[in-house]
């Protein structure tokens, strides 16, 4: 009987200090069971693809409030799909114009939480993502 | 994916060692995959209270030996939730000068349950990591009480990490946690009060050492400033060497494969009764124990009775 455990890489990228939401996050997905690597502020997108293979995670959740998601967004997702990884699932939050969500989507971002939404609708959605993923595989 | 993990693949080790930790159906046929491999890497325990710079020092012991040329692959063990199951992984936080360095390779684990400062596949993830290549294994545990020690069973050397404003020495000499050092680090060197652990420290070996044999060396270092790495490095090695060359070494190789062989077997039967338990609970046995029809004496014996077949048989699942 296995036990297969939802990994989750949640990540800072650059600058941007504000670290509340992110901590937020990582606590809900933990209390909803899932084993979270919470790496702190400033990472680079070469160490968030980095961390994300070596830990072997189902997803990487992206917190930016800083306004420049739509950069990060594209870098750790190019960066995943330059290392074969493609899978892993990209999602995130943060302060984010609700106008250029579908943009982020486009790009292969799979959801995006802004300010207010309720931790437990993140959870469901990666949990469900995740199925999917898993069901694929 | 076992000959690209065995070649170095870091993506295809990831996945063995999730495989393993997850316990799938395909984990022993990739242990037994590994063991003719494994036994070359040195593997080095770190444990010692929560927040005495356990990860902090990792991160210095791998750039010690990065640049001797060497590879290191590090485990590091964080709590997991009792509650819900999920864990908040954040040793690696302090390891992250190393990203990108192809030559090291860290994974985070949640103790998922364990209670001795591990969790139950953290050595299956050493011996993969030891099998793939690296020279070096180290593993970080949770941050220890007094109990949680199963780190001496699985590394060649265990460094115990004392730090200055702990409380006083009865704490340490407690329980179990001086017995399981082949080195003590002084860490936080840079802050007041070292001087004075190390001296107590060293005052409790000199008395309670017994016989001849490695006498547990005290290694003073800042993490924070990197001063006594180089020397805790040469004491790290020097320990290896007696560990490969004596009879105490020996000795404990040989408690590791009997344990090995245990842990295999008490795993075995955990399942195989377990699997035979949640079968026989489907038979409203509770209502039967609650109605004081049967007895869970009883009820014990039938579950074992039916999970003999399975003992029999092999069957994992
Ligand atoms: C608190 C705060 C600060 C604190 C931060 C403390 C900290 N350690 O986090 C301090 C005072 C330090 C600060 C500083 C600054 N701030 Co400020 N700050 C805020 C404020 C008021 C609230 C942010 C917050 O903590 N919210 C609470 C958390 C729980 O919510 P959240 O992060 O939005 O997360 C939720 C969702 O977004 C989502 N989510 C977030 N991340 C993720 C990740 C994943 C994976 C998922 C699934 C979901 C998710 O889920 C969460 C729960 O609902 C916002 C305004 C606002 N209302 O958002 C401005 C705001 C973010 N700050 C702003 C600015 C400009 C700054 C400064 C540059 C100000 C300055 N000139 O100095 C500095 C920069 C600091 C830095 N180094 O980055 C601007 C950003 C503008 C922009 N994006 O274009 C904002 C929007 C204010 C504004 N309207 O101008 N700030
Ligand atoms: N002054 C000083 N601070 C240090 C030193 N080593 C670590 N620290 C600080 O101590 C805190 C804890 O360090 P970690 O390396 O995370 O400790 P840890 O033992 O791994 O912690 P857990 O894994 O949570 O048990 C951090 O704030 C470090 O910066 C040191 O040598 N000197
Ligand atoms: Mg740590």
């Amino acid at each position: 009987m296995s036990d297969r455990k939802i990994r989750v890489v949640v990540a800072k990228p650059g600058l941007d200090g504000h670290d509340r939401g992110a901590k937020v996050i990582a606590r809900a997905l933990r209390d909803a069971g899932m084993e979270v690597i919470y790496t702190g502020l400033r990472q680079t997108v070469d160490q968030i693809v980095d961390t994300a293979i070596q830990e072997d995670v189902d997803a990487i959740g992206i917190s930016i409030l800083s306004g420049a998601h739509h950069h990060y967004f594209k870098a750790i997702i190019e960066g995943l799909a330059a290392r074969d990884a493609s899978d892993v699932i990209v999602f995130g939050g943060g302060v984010i114009p609700e106008s250029e969500i579908p943009d982020l989507v486009k790009m292969g971002a799979g959801a995006i939480f802004g300010p207010g939404t309720p931790t437990s609708t993140c959870v469901k959605w990666l949990e469900g993502a995740v199925a999917e993923k898993r069901k694929a595989e | 994916m076992i000959d690209k993990a065995l070649s170095g693949d870091v993506r295809a080790i990831a996945r063995l060692i999730s495989e393993v930790e997850s316990e799938t159906p395909r984990s022993e046929e990739i242990m037994r995959a590994m063991y003719p491999h494994t036994g070359r890497a040195h593997i080095i325990g770190v444990t010692g209270s929560p927040g005495s710079g356990k990860s902090s020092l990792v991160s210095k012991m791998i750039g010690t030996l990065r640049r001797q040329g060497k590879t290191v692959g590090v485990i590091a063990v964080d709590p997991s939730s009792p509650f819900s199951g999920g864990a908040i992984l954040a040793d690696r936080i302090r390891m992250q000068e190393h990203s990108g360095d192809p030559g090291v390779y860290i994974r985070s684990m949640g103790s998922r349950g364990s209670l001795g400062g591990l969790s139950k596949t953290t050595y299956e993830g050493a011996l993969i990591l030891d099998a793939c290549g690296k020279d070096v294994v180290i593993i970080e545990t949770v941050g220890v009480g007094q109990s949680e020690i199963d780190i001496v069973r699985i590394a060649d050397t265990v460094c115990l990490v004392l730090v200055p404003g702990m409380g006083d020495d009865m704490q340490i000499m407690k329980a179990g946690i001086m017995e399981i050092a082949d080195l003590f680090v002084i860490n936080k060197a840079d802050r007041e009060g070292a001087d004075k652990v190390a001296a107590e420290v060293r005052l409790m070996i000199k008395m309670f050492h017994t016989g001849d044999g490695w006498i547990q060396p005290v290694k003073m270092t800042s993490a924070a400033t990197g001063a006594g790495l180089d020397e805790l490095h040469d004491t790290i090695e020097g320990h290896l060497k007696h560990v490969r060359s004596s009879e105490e070494g020996a000795e404990r190789l040989k408690k590791r494969l009997q344990w090995e062989v245990e842990e295999i077997v008490r795993r075995r039967i955990a399942k195989i009764t377990e699997s035979a338990w949640r079968e026989r609970r489907e038979e409203r046995v509770i209502e039967k124990l609650l109605n004081k029809e049967t007895d869970p004496y009883r009820v014990a014996q039938e579950v074992l009775d039916s999970a003999m077949g399975d003992f029999r048989s092999g069957q994992l699942l």
